[in-house]
């Protein structure tokens, strides 16, 4: 008994030995360099963390960003998986995997994932798949991308906590013309709860109408974006880029409820030749949008309440001095007429931020930002201060101007 | 209104070009450097045009969209490569939209191409040790003998583009390597009562120059590449050249002046300012003006 025991475990131990033996036979130089050989073809990979560190003056606050600092105390604003990599001749594709917690709870969002082709003629390019809608400035970039720990009051009301952005495509043509001008179009769902003046389902109404899920059953269901991008150089130090951008969409007020919103923005950069390490800088951006809210009729309460547009503006302009190097200094004023992004009939309010923000190197960052705000249906203003800090490791695309 | 006007025109005006010289190639390379080896190897049958500056850091140029209107109408794309313009070059080139130039297409140079390269890690890396590069140190247009290579490349880049210019590119490349060679010699006729000197620079950016002419870096004003001068480091770099007795501090003008300058007053050593790039000084007009420069400077330098 002992003996066949003995040789089954003579057997193993031979079987195991003759697996591994081709490895140990192998130079091990040879192993390391095939292993890294394969490792080339690995997509570009970046992790970002951004954490804030809070205090409110009122626990019941008026940052409704989905990214914002949002309690006294600790906040992930977003933990970012980013991988990217040229596909083959003809496309080049990037996913941006969110990770985040909800109450408590970790949860995943699927922030952007698409393919861009690479040689189409006549400057044409293609983007298709889920992406942040190229709408102005701000919409389009990711939270460790910000100037500021926080988004701005009107992209919050104009598009939600996470930004708008949904499945879709887009095209963008270069024209051949002596100076930069860029056309983009773009036709994506128009539902969920990253397209909150659309079809949203997230916001339960809209003017104390109820939005109602609808099916994507004809093209006016879908939300289409027009963009014309501009970009001028003043001097060899100072480059500058304007924008006009524009969205029409179904609401979910009504069976042909549309909501349409336009927006202007600039960003303006000075640089002189002789920088060192990119400092010193200043910046200078700005966005203003207009929403105007085709709200349906609606039975509430018993009580009809009738089809009215309503009209929602806001804008926000802001300045960044990198006066010297991995030092920068920031402020932002931000204005729209509406309070709660679900019930524009609520009162104006603005937001003041100053904030500085030390780089220790490019993959880092610490910020501290106070942020005022001030809201026609409160009394005092709320206050709030911020600690920001913010890591990026591995292989990270750059970032365009 | 006419002052309006006139402001408007005079933005269009100083936007980049839209129509090239009749029937020449277009190149448009990253840096100054770049552009004079591809202007010499190249000849009247090229029009070319660069992204970086001469004065500027290459490490740190915005992608802007001028940039991209320029690449999008180029035939021939060159470019250091080794992540020196890892920042900037990709978006670029995505922005350009561009098929000819994008990498491994026809259009595409990247000028390291078979240039025995300097401080590949061979170790895993990572980002304590600063802006390190992972495929070498990215200076090396900076040996004069790697000009050589870099022609190569480019004259096999324009040939692949343009099969018609191949001798006339090909005549172009010998004469610039004839004249490498001679100029070589003397330079290194120059350098050669400092073989072995010892000297300070402030970035890791003088490997393979310093190489070439058997000199070598001691020590750095930066800790780490891209990381700046904490005071306990310049404490010990001071240390270090007071004791092995430096006596030159290289600095590039997009560098911290200051620092440098700091510690020569403490030490007694001299900070000689050496333009790395074709164009970022004066008389510095292509890649033979550039050593021109750098050794009569550094010799002057070394001087005792």
């Amino acid at each position: 008994m002992r003996l066949r025991i003995l040789s089954r475990f003579l057997l193993f131990f031979v079987v195991l030995v003759g697996l591994f033996l081709p490895l140990f036979a192998l130079d091990g130089g040879a192993v390391w360099a095939q292993s890294r050989a394969s490792q080339r073809f690995n997509p570009d990979i970046s992790l970002n963390g951004l954490f804030a560190a809070s205090y409110f003056s009122e626990p019941n606050h008026l940052q409704f960003g989905a990214h914002d600092p949002n309690a006294r105390g600790f906040t992930l604003q977003n933990l970012e998986l980013t991988l990217s990599s040229v596909v083959d001749p003809f496309f080049r594709a990037e996913g941006h995997l969110i990770f985040g917690f909800d109450d408590g709870e970790s949860i995943v969002e699927i922030e952007e994932v698409h393919m861009t082709t690479l040689g189409l003629p006549y400057g044409l390019q293609v983007m298709a798949g889920q992406f942040f809608t190229r709408f102005g400035r701000q919409n389009k970039q990711h939270p460790h991308a910000w100037q500021f720990v926080d988004q701005t009051i009107i992209n919050t009301l104009m598009f939600g906590g996470d930004g708008l952005r949904n499945l879709g495509v887009q095209v963008s043509a270069l024209l051949p013309l002596p100076f930069y001008l860029e056309l983009i179009g773009s036709v994506q769902n128009a539902r969920g709860e990253t397209a909150l003046s659309f079809l949203s389902s997230s916001e339960e109404t809209f003017a104390g109408r109820p939005i109602v899920d609808q099916a994507i059953n004809e093209g006016n269901d879908l939300l289409y974006m027009g963009r014309l991008k501009t970009s001028l150089d003043f001097s060899e130090n100072t480059s500058s880029v304007f924008g006009t951008s524009h969205l029409l969409g179904s609401n979910g007020t009504g069976l042909d409820t549309r909501t349409r919103i336009h927006g202007i923005d600039f960003f303006i950069k000075w640089k002189p030749t002789l920088a060192q390490n990119g400092w010193p800088f200043l910046l200078l951006q700005g966005e203003a949008m207009q929403r105007s809210y085709q709200a349906g009729a609606a039975l509430v309460d018993d009580s009809l309440i009738f089809r009215k547009t309503f009209k929602t503006e806001g804008y926000y302009i802001q300045t960044l001095y990198g006066f010297k190097r991995q030092w920068v200094a920031g402020l932002r004023y931000g204005s729209a007429n509406a309070t709660d992004p679900s019930d524009p009939r609520t009162g104006d309010r603005w937001r003041i931020s100053p904030n500085l923000t030390f780089y220790p190197s490019e993959f880092s960052k610490i910020r501290f930002q106070y942020n005022h705000d001030q809201s026609d249906d409160r009394d005092d203003p709320i206050h709030a201060v911020f600690i920001q800090y913010e890591f990026t490791i591995g292989a990270h695309a750059a970032h365009t101007f | 209104m006419k002052k309006i006007v006139f402001t408007l025109m005079w933005i269009v005006f100083i936007q980049t070009p839209l129509t090239a010289e009749a029937g020449k190639i277009r190149v448009v390379t990253t840096t100054e450097d770049l552009a004079a080896i591809t202007n010499a190897v190249g000849g009247d049958g090229v029009q070319v045009d660069f992204i970086a500056r001469g004065a500027q850091d290459a490490h740190f140029i915005d992608a802007k969209p001028s940039h991209m209107l320029k690449l999008s109408r180029a035939d021939l794309f060159v470019q250091i490569g080794l992540g020196l313009e890892v920042g900037w070059a990709p978006s670029l080139l995505m922005g350009a939209r561009n098929a000819k130039i994008q990498r491994g297409e026809k259009g595409y140079v990247n000028a390291s191409e078979g240039i025995e390269l300097l401080e590949i890690p061979t170790d895993k890396i990572d980002r304590s040790a600063g802006d390190v590069h992972a495929e070498g140190n990215p200076h090396y247009w900076l040996d004069p003998m790697n000009g050589q290579q870099i022609a190569n490349n480019i004259a096999a880049g324009l040939i692949r583009i343009d099969p018609a210019g191949k001798e006339s590119y090909e005549q172009n490349l010998k004469q610039f390597s004839e004249k490498l060679d001679r100029a070589i010699t003397g330079w290194k006729r120059k350098m050669e009562p400092f073989k072995g000197e010892k000297v300070v620079t402030y970035h890791n950016s003088w490997a393979y120059f310093l190489q070439r002419f058997s000199l070598e870096a001691a020590a750095y004003i930066e800790p780490k590449p891209g990381i700046p001068p904490s005071s306990a480091h310049l404490a010990q770099v001071i240390r270090q050249i007071q004791g092995e007795g430096l006596r030159v501090i290289i600095v590039e003008p997009y560098f911290d002046g200051k620092v440098s300058r700091f510690v020569a007053r403490k030490t007694g050593a001299k900070v000689v300012l050496l333009q790395p790039s074709v164009s970022s000084g004066t008389g510095i007009e292509d890649y033979f003006q550039l050593f021109d420069h750098l050794i009569a400077t550094l010799a002057d330098g070394l001087k005792k």
